[in-house]
């Protein structure tokens, strides 16, 4: 961790994201004000001025709390779908690696298919079902994540069955599983880690079309995508409440990619990145 | 060649049944009636038995499956509950502005990516690098739907240059149509842009080191000639690989632009479809968007062994 100054990418991205995760849990304690409070008489008040620091929406309320709470709202989404995905997508890859044959095939075919239906138009179909909201989001967005997990590991772990220690662990008569837990796993781990950093950006960006569409959190509980839908009918008046959770976003998805991609480069120096 | 082809149609053909199987089971198996959910709960019982019928809802799961199939292949999608008309012509109808919007989209991003790509591998570790590294970092990181704001904040609330959103139709001529999409196809490229510049910038520097494009140059070719010659027409494969991987991205991002800017294309009919609980709309159009994305990852596989022979050995 010595040259992390040295590594400007890894740096930005790590202040960048714990910055968002600091205000992500300070959001759970304090916002400027309470993010649901209305207040007429100061509505679409401009930032910087008796509004507050990101001024007000059409209802007066503190545009500065409601991305506080979004953020948390986003984060906590973001992260639930990526740790399913990446769990259900892990244990699947190594479990079809210590198996390979015909397991292997139908498997990676599998992934083929779920990749082909974008997480927006699952999200849609089980929304017709179960109901738009929180729950439907995390599910649409971890099925499409756990191919992503399950060819990153199973493509990780199959190097690592070739290594000679493990064809000698094989020799000595460990058992399969335990291999996999002792030797694949731990080695394979740098990879899974840099992996759901990046996911996590995808997953931000999903979850904020989602809720873009009104497919994510129901209001009241802000989201930075129903902000942006909702700010659509003010685009003349206030051009803010449309720039602002944007923004949001986009420094959120940033500083997570920057992240991903200072990881990799630190942790396996033969890949290069961007 | 030939058996190589004809394992990979095999293979498409049975990707696509699994995934219309898999569509399939999840809007019938899924907690909900779905002529229950698509009448809402003051339909009297009559009228909902009707719909049962109406619907094939009483017949087994497996020949209901098997009748959509058999229609889907004949063309026939069933009918719409909330419009009335067969969704075969609805999708067509939509599919006229969805894939000019994408097809727009595409060649817009390749146009950018690709020089941008070439320009910093040339300039490798200089300032343009960094900059188009830059470049493809903000633009990943941005929803192309707030790009679609922030355009029309621009454009036309500001500015009043273009239409905020709507479509004329594709009578009131070419240029309205394709003035009308513009905007939405520019907020889908740029996401694209940012990915397909790393893509085409680390293959021409892939392709720069390799020997052949040492001995072009040793034979007097110009550094650039050697690029656009030589470097380049190597370096495109992994960029039409990564504009099929990208596609599922890119429908993604076209449900949502087509929603910021009133755009009357599928994307929008699907979440039309689910507003009004009209589930055969829906199934269809998740089928079409799916087999699109499995047909364009198939066509790129293609494109593979046209472009570069070594593949064509069997594996």
């Amino acid at each position: 961790m010595g040259g992390i100054f040295r590594r400007p990418v890894l740096l930005i991205g790590l202040v960048v994201t714990l910055a968002l995760v600091g205000v992500a849990l300070l959001s759970l304690v304090w916002t400027p004000s309470l993010p649901s409070k209305m207040n007429i008489v100061q509505r679409l008040k401009p930032p910087l001025g008796p509004g507050g620091l990101f001024g007000t929406d059409q209802f007066g309320r503190d545009v500065a709390s409601m991305l506080m709470v979004g953020a948390w709202n986003s984060l906590s989404t973001s992260f639930l779908a990526v740790a399913i995905g990446a769990t259900v997508g892990s244990a699947v890859g190594v479990i079809v690696a210590m198996r390979r044959g015909w397991l292997e095939l139908i498997v990676m075919r599998g992934c083929d298919i779920i990749f082909a239906v974008p997480p927006i138009l699952s999200a849609m179909m089980l929304g017709a079902f179960l109901g738009s909201g929180r729950f439907t989001a995390i599910i649409a967005i971890a099925v499409f994540m756990v191919p992503v997990f399950a060819r990153l590991t199973l493509a990780g772990a199959k190097q690592i069955w070739a290594r000679d220690y493990v064809t000698a662990a094989v020799g000595i008569g460990r058992s399969k599983a335990k291999i996999t837990l002792v030797h694949i796993l731990p080695n394979i781990s740098n990879q899974i880690i840099v992996q759901v950093t990046i996911q996590l950006g995808l997953a931000i960006l999903t979850e904020a079309g989602l809720s873009f569409l009104g497919l994510g959190m129901p209001p009241p509980a802000p989201t930075w995508g129903r902000m942006l839908a909702d700010s659509q009918t003010f685009f003349g008046q206030a051009p803010w409440l449309a720039i602002l959770p944007g923004m949001a976003i986009a420094v959120a998805v940033l500083g997570l990619n920057m992240l991903g991609d200072g990881l990799r480069d630190m942790l396996d120096p033969k890949t290069k990145a961007g | 060649m030939i058996s190589i082809f004809l394992r990979r149609i095999v293979s498409l053909i049975v990707t696509l049944l699994v995934v219309s199987l898999l569509i399939f089971t999840v809007m019938n198996l899924l907690p909900g009636n779905p002529a229950a959910i698509m009448l809402g709960t003051s339909a009297t019982p009559e009228t909902l038995a009707a719909l049962r019928t109406q619907m094939g809802l009483d017949e087994p799961l497996v020949v209901r499956y098997l009748a959509w199939l058999a229609g889907v292949l004949q063309g026939d999608l069933g009918q719409s509950y909330t419009y009335g008309v067969p969704v075969a012509g609805l999708i067509v109808e939509r599919l006229a502005v969805t894939l000019p919007l994408a097809l727009m989209a595409i060649v817009m991003s390749v146009a950018i990516a690709v020089p941008l790509g070439v320009a910093a591998a040339r300039r490798h570790n200089g300032l343009f690098d960094y900059l188009a590294g830059a470049f493809s970092y903000v633009s990943i990181a941005v929803p192309a739907f707030w790009v679609g704001l922030l355009l029309i904040i621009a454009f036309s609330t500001k500015l009043g240059w273009m239409p905020a959103g709507g479509f004329p139709g594709w009578n009131a001529g070419l240029w309205a149509g394709l003035a009308a999409l513009l905007m939405p196809a520019i907020a889908l490229a740029l996401p694209q842009a940012g990915v397909l510049t790393r893509v085409a910038r680390s293959a021409v520097l892939d392709v720069m080191g390799e020997d052949f494009v040492r001995t072009a140059r040793a034979k007097g070719l110009s550094d650039g000639a050697a690029v656009w010659r030589h470097a380049l027409p190597n370096a495109l494969i992994p960029v039409v690989t990564m504009i099929g991987l990208q596609f599922t991205f890119l429908i993604a991002g076209a449900v949502l632009v087509e929603n910021v800017f009133n755009l009357p294309g599928l994307g929008r009919l699907a979440l039309q479809a689910l507003s009004q609980r009209d589930i055969i709309v829906m199934q269809d159009v998740v089928l079409f968007f799916s087999a699109l994305v499995i047909v364009m990852n198939f066509l790129v596989d293609l494109a593979y062994l046209v472009i570069d022979p070594r593949l064509r050995v069997a594996t």
